[in-house]
């Protein structure tokens, strides 16, 4: 039995069989989405705080449906909330939510590193939901949870990660993830945005100019949503990145037949991804979020639900009731 | 946790024989088996179950289909599982809204192993009824739970354990009257 998860701040402290069972104590929560009742008594009456310090949709709404699902109530703390226009510190808006007792925060935040922070100063389980541009656990597991059930596994795959990889939590915590199942990397993405360092990683992992490269053989194709915030930094016009790095039906095709194309949301139809390939039969998008229902309820059971009790020294249970 | 073993309650032959007699009951108390179910409550209570429906195909080719039930989730206490439980699926491949369903387990003893097992059931759909089958009953219930189908009925103590042992899990079979040795 893999080490009991404490906080869930980062793929890269995590080992394989960690992960491994992680992916499978998902798979009931995979077939609980397609029950009639969709609610559990498994949490009631623990509390999830959802301190979302930038805004996010498909996250939150996951987080606070993985909750509910679970019969957990939530605190919905959001970026738009006036505590933090008025200039409360992270760690006072932290300690605020802990005061009301909550079992976990899960935490999206600007700076990297922020939930390891909070995590070190609070007593109850932190999950993180993306810190800056560190990582963004939950999702690399649900992408993973996607690619284990479509391929069968994730040994020795070879990962296409397209886009703003700089700037991507979503791609440092796949990195992580894939890495550890010995899966080989090829980045492909302007080139102020596919620095060196990532070759630095300890982790089998090229830069390609060309997508045509990046994409050659790929079994699985990432690719990343465009920031466009960031576009401005130097310039790139819209149009460019599109002829340059946009996943077309045809440069799709330079990967494996049954290449899986993955893309973390939301996506921009007609930017980074052709709309056919977004809706396209190796597209697997909506899975993706299906899957990350089934992660989140996994994570919330596991560290919020089970055991907190246990007396490990008992040894293996007997048939009691 | 240190047990001791007291005595053996059942043999494998005697298990066997056991399931033959509770697929006979069952069939003859069903009133027509079109409708019935059986449904192994994890972990031991599937091969019970898959048992129950083999011994049931030799009456009269009567063909029961078998679900299995993961009750972790609908546990009243969960805080002193395991501190990781691993999930496994619950697997009922026929719709339950209507059916006729024989809940499989090993042993009852409190019953909240079989109301855990009932809201995972009910969840899943609208049964006409719920019957229990268990190879062992041992007394202390602790809710108003009890079993039409019973292999065997032995008083016990608290302090004492019903070990089942079957071979599609533990590689032998026999049932045992174990303690608790501190």
């Amino acid at each position: 039995m893999p080490e009991r998860l404490r906080h869930l701040l980062a793929i890269e402290s995590l080992s394989a069989e960690q992960i491994t069972f992680l992916l499978d104590e998902a798979r009931p929560f995979q077939e609980f989405q397609r029950y009639p009742l969709k609610k559990l008594a498994t949490l009631r009456g623990k509390t999830a705080a959802l301190a979302f310090f930038e805004p996010s949709t498909r996250t939150r709404i996951s987080f606070a449906t993985a909750a509910s699902r679970l019969g957990a109530d939530t605190m919905n703390l959001q970026a738009e909330a006036s505590s933090l226009k008025k200039g409360e510190s992270l760690l006072d808006t932290a300690r605020t939510l802990d005061a009301m007792k909550p079992d976990c925060i899960v935490m999206r935040h600007g700076a990297s590193g922020a939930a390891a922070f909070v995590a070190s100063r609070l007593e109850i389980p932190v999950i993180n939901a993306g810190d800056g541009m560190h990582e963004h656990p939950t999702q690399a597991l649900l992408d993973a949870l996607t690619i284990r059930d479509r391929r069968g596994t994730l040994e020795g795959l070879r990962i296409a990660i397209i886009g703003d990889i700089l700037h991507s939590r979503v791609a440092r915590s796949n990195l992580q993830l894939l890495g550890k199942f010995g899966c080989q990397f090829a980045l492909c993405g302007p080139a102020m945005w596919v620095p060196r360092e990532f070759e630095c990683l300890n982790l089998p992992v090229r830069r390609m100019q060309r997508i045509e490269d990046a994409l050659d053989g790929a079994d699985v194709v990432l690719v990343l949503r465009v920031q466009q915030e960031r576009l401005h930094e130097p310039a790139l016009p819209l149009d460019e990145y599109t002829l340059l790095y946009q996943l077309s039906p045809e440069r799709l095709r330079l990967a494996r037949p049954d290449a899986l194309v993955l893309h973390p949301g939301p996506m921009i139809r007609g930017l980074e991804i052709d709309p056919s390939v977004a809706d396209g039969p190796q597209s697997c998008v909506l899975d993706q979020v299906t899957n990350g229902l089934a992660i989140r309820m996994a994570l919330l059971f596991l560290m919020i639900g089970a055991g907190s009790e246990s007396d490990e020294a008992k040894g293996p249970p007997h048939a009691a009731d | 946790m240190r047990v001791s073993e007291k005595r053996q309650l059942m043999s494998a032959t005697e298990v066997d024989r056991t399931l033959q007699r509770l697929a006979h009951e069952i069939v003859e108390k069903s009133g027509g088996t079109a409708n019935l179910a059986l449904i192994g409550i994890r972990r031991r209570g599937v091969p019970l179950a898959q048992r129950i429906a083999l011994a049931m195909r030799g009456i009269d080719g009567v063909e029961v289909p078998v679900g299995t039930l993961d009750i972790t989730l609908y546990r009243d206490d969960l805080s002193k599982v395991a501190s990781q439980p691993v999930l496994h699926s619950s697997q009922i491949p026929f719709p339950v809204d209507d059916k006729d369903l024989i809940l499989v387990d090993d042993v009852l003893y409190t019953g909240r192993t079989v109301r855990a097992a009932m809201n995972g059931l009910f969840d899943l759909g609208r049964p006409r009824r719920v019957r229990l089958a268990v190879l062992i009953e041992r007394g202390h219930r602790e809710l108003p739970i009890e079993a039409s189908f019973v292999g065997r009925h032995v008083q016990t103590s608290e302090a004492e354990i019903i070990e089942v042992r079957l071979k599609e899990v533990d590689q032998e079979e026999r049932v045992m009257l174990v303690e608790r040795v501190d």
